[in-house]
């Protein structure tokens, strides 16, 4: 097991290194840079740009100073459109609010779409199957850039209970830290955690209707024993593979619940800057991100081995 | 009770009540204010740069005229008034400004001094600031400022000294009866050489910027809030009333709409569409108020452009041929001006020409498109036309070129292809002439014609099209220096009426919400010039 996790960090190092290169030269490749405007800058100033950036060096050095500078000095460097703030700036600003409100939304889906799934699959074809996964097919198909207005209008405008938007500024705050939380949480959750309780559904139902479970309840074992430790390990084998991927996907934010709720996340500084042509900032997001879709999914792999001791690595 | 009475007792009433009031009412208006002086603001999104040197965008500087003080300002009407400079002097040949300083302080209590300026001024043409409004000190004709910016001179060759503390000369090249006017813009503004220093980088952060304007900036959460608080320093700090102003970062136009209904914020943005029933259903609140920007489409007449294109009737066909009124009263809804003509109408010093088919009727215009569209050998019974017209990513464009392609489809039989493109690629197919017809737009940079004027001049590099008139290009150089420029301006225009490189398409208004307690605003400033220190919340 050990030589296999080593084995797989030993990989990512490469992994990392095209995601890099590749990412590098896509973001080159579109049209446009991060000084072209609706007001063409004189040759001469772009010019002088380009020299204070380093963009008029070769591609190929422009990699090899990036990364000489992410390997030596932890430095992803200047943001070329919001220029008094550095790339490792802008993710420290933003990450622990994606990380937070992420988190958040990853235990509301894991509990509750787990849940509707677990109770749907048990009490398959009655109404709380039904209303389940009527739930569950609603909330995936509410989008949240729909969602997210609504909640606005619902807890802000008429019921005066959260703020419009926006993240916690500390003790002076007039509002409560989970006040900021409730509807970024509720906005990402939603549709993940209709995926989960369909996913955990489909699951439960494939094992319960297995050889294993036959025999288990032909052998009179109660109920309770049957699903608790014979159905839920093996069912949440799919559910973890998707949950990986998952949770890295919540915790480096949404683009949606950044730009509509205003939370200052690193998921809405993505988009931007890829709009922006910012490249420094869209390399080191996508490093962020590969890098912890690398270790996510290395996370899946041992648990497995560990639900499921018929794998072994 | 007679009246005599009444007004005593009032009189009394008053003298009793204003020592606890002498803090609460406007010092000239008299108006009773709100207790909490807090006004609140949406931002479309974060601002670039908190450096006046560096920062680009328009919201930005809204926040840089509150944290900095040029040597002049713009008052409510947008006229040029003192600011950090309590007046100046001009040189009979109009190349030698002097400004006198006031007596005035940084936030940390330096004194603000002429060497602030030409420090600040340096660094801005400096190619190692590398800053893109670099071109500015070229625009403003401060000596050597091209050379600078070229790194053929060295910073301290640009043509702005220090003669004492409180004396900045301003040498220029070409006389600009409206220069002061181009110092209310940001990237001209003061910062204090000590800070930077101190702190390299990181010196716009909260607790290490120092200005010299009417706030401090006390808190700035990317992406989510920038607030700012009364800088007891300010010279004039008696007058400002408002103590604190927050500008919260609110993308969507319509969850800010629902968070200024919900009293989160005080003015916001009308969404699209929105104005005529809000207007109705709100009339104290809602505001359109012309803004100086001009939208077209611009003609690529460049060798590699299209064909058709090169035959000034078919460009005056397609100009006539489109309906403003519909696409500003159907589409935009938002008080836009229909636009005949390039300079904002609205602009200072601008006197609207008498361009001919401005005052024809549609019908007219309508007939008059086909018969030169036929006289050019295209449309029904000749050859078809076919053009491009790019457009970038946004809903109204997209609107807008849908309802204009259908309208020369219908008047000309024109076959207009819409193309859509994200805009950096948008704008990079403009800058390479890969295009026939494109959306364009342009933002006057200070309140003068000559900010729209001089774009068509052949130099110009915002002319992608690449249109070129000689007698434009003489005229633009003849407005300089003109006693009374309004009249090269009115020829210009004429000239682009007659030549028809662009479709004038229409012409901005800023269409907003402010609370009614919010007093103050600069409603009438073209430029949008927002000093927080003039606003004021009046008590509800």
């Amino acid at each position: 097991m050990l030589g296999f996790v080593l084995r797989r960090i030993a990989m990512a190092v490469p992994v990392i290194l095209i995601l890099i290169i590749f990412s590098f030269v896509l973001m080159r490749a579109a049209p446009g840079g991060p000084f072209t405007k609706e007001r063409a800058l004189p040759p001469v100033v772009l010019e002088n740009i380009n020299a204070k950036y380093g963009l008029d060096d070769p591609l190929l050095v422009q990699i090899g100073t990036y990364l000489k500078n992410i390997i030596f000095h932890f430095d992803f460097g200047p943001s070329f459109v919001y220029q008094d703030r550095t790339v490792n700036q802008i993710i420290a600003d933003g990450f622990p609010v994606t990380l937070t409100y992420g988190f958040w939304a990853f235990v509301l889906a894991v509990l509750i779409g787990g849940a509707l799934g677990i109770a749907a699959a048990l009490k398959q074809n009655t109404w709380m199957d039904y209303l389940a996964v009527g739930f569950s097919i609603g909330a995936q198909a509410l989008p949240n850039f729909i969602m997210a207005p609504i909640l606005v209008l619902v807890f802000t405008l008429w019921l005066s209970w959260l703020p419009g938007g926006g993240w916690w500024g500390g003790p002076g705050d007039p509002n409560s830290y989970t006040s900021y939380l409730v509807m970024p949480v509720i906005a990402l959750a939603t549709s993940y955690l209709a995926s989960i309780a369909r996913l955990t559904r489909s699951s439960m139902l494939e094992v319960l209707n297995s050889n294993f479970i036959r025999t288990a309840r032909a052998k009179g074992l109660p109920d309770r024993t049957i699903v608790l430790k014979h159905t839920l390990k093996p069912a949440l084998i799919p559910v973890i593979s998707y949950l990986g991927p998952a949770f890295v996907g919540m915790i480096t934010g949404s683009v949606v619940v950044d730009m509509f709720l205003s939370t200052g996340g690193i998921g809405k500084d993505f988009v931007q800057a890829a709009l922006n042509r910012d490249y420094s900032v869209i390399m080191g997001i996508t490093i962020l991100v590969g890098m912890l879709t690398i270790l996510f999914n290395l996370l899946v792999d041992v648990l497995y081995a560990w639900i499921d001791p018929r794998i072994r690595y | 009770m007679n009246i005599t009475i009444k007004a005593a007792l009032l009189g009394t009433a008053f003298a009793l009540a204003s020592p606890a009031l002498a803090a609460g009412t406007h010092p000239e208006t008299g108006e009773a204010l709100a207790d909490d002086q807090t006004y609140t603001y949406r931002n479309l999104d974060d601002i670039k740069s908190f450096d006046p040197q560096i920062n680009t965008d328009v919201e930005g500087s809204h926040v840089l005229r509150d944290l900095f003080e040029g040597l002049v300002s713009s008052d409510p009407k947008g006229e040029p008034v003192p600011g950090a400079a309590e007046g100046w002097e001009v040189s009979e040949d109009g190349l030698t400004y002097t400004f006198s300083l006031r007596d005035a302080k940084w936030s940390n209590g330096d004194p603000v001094t002429a060497g602030d300026f030409v420090y600040a001024w340096r660094r801005l043409a400096d190619p190692a600031t590398a800053s893109e409004y670099a071109w500015y000190v070229e625009l403003m004709g401060v000596e050597n400022a091209s050379k600078v910016v070229a790194g053929e001179a060295a910073p301290d060759a640009l043509g702005v000294t220090a003669i004492d503390d409180k004396t900045l000369e301003v040498k220029i090249d070409d006389p600009r009866p409206y220069f002061p006017s181009m110092l209310t813009h940001a990237s001209t503004f003061p910062v204090n050489q000590k800070v930077i220093e101190e702190h390299g980088n990181n010196w716009t952060k909260p607790g290490n910027l120092v200005g010299n304007g009417a706030y401090v900036l006390t808190d700035y959460v990317p992406g989510v809030k920038i607030v700012r608080e009364r800088n007891d320093m300010y010279w004039n700090n008696d007058e400002t009333i408002l103590e604190k102003v927050v500008a919260l970062v609110i993308n969507d136009e319509n969850i800010a709409l629902t968070r200024y209904d919900a009293g989160e914020v005080d003015k916001t943005e009308v969404p699209a569409g929105q104005y005529p029933a809000l207007k109705e259903k709100l009339p104290d609140e809602t505001y359109s108020t012309p803004r100086s920007c001009s939208y077209i489409y611009m003609f690529n007449l460049r060798e590699n452009g299209p064909e058709a294109l090169k035959d000034v009737r078919v460009r005056k066909a397609l100009s006539y041929a489109l309906n403003r009124d519909v696409i500003v009263d159907s589409i935009l809804k938002g008080g836009q001006y229909p636009s005949y003509n390039w300079t904002h109408q609205k602009t200072a010093g601008f006197e609207m020409p008498d361009i001919d088919y401005a005052n024809w009727t549609q019908a007219e215009r309508m007939a008059k498109a086909k018969e030169l569209l036929e006289e050019a050998g295209y449309g029904p019974g000749g050859k078809p036309l076919e053009l491009t017209l790019n457009y970038n990513t946004s809903e109204a464009h997209k609107k807008i070129a849908i309802a204009a392609s259908q309208m020369w489809k219908q008047a000309l039989g024109a076959q207009i292809t819409l193309a859509n493109f994200e805009w950096k690629v948008h704008l990079d197919k403009m800058r390479n002439g890969d295009f026939g017809m494109a959306r364009y737009a342009w933002c006057g940079d200070y309140n003068e014609p000559s900010t729209y004027t001089d774009l068509f001049t052949s130099t110009s590099g915002h002319n992608n099209g690449k249109y070129s008139n000689p007698e434009y290009d003489t005229l633009a150089k003849a407005a300089k220096t003109s006693d009374n420029p309004a009249e090269e301006y009115k020829q210009m225009e004429q000239i682009l009426a007659e030549d028809m490189p662009i479709v004038p398409v229409y012409q901005y208004t800023n269409v907003i919400m402010v609370k009614p307690d919010v007093k103050g605003y600069p409603f009438d400033d073209l430029m949008n010039n927002i000093y927080s220190r003039r606003m004021y919340k009046v008590a509800e």
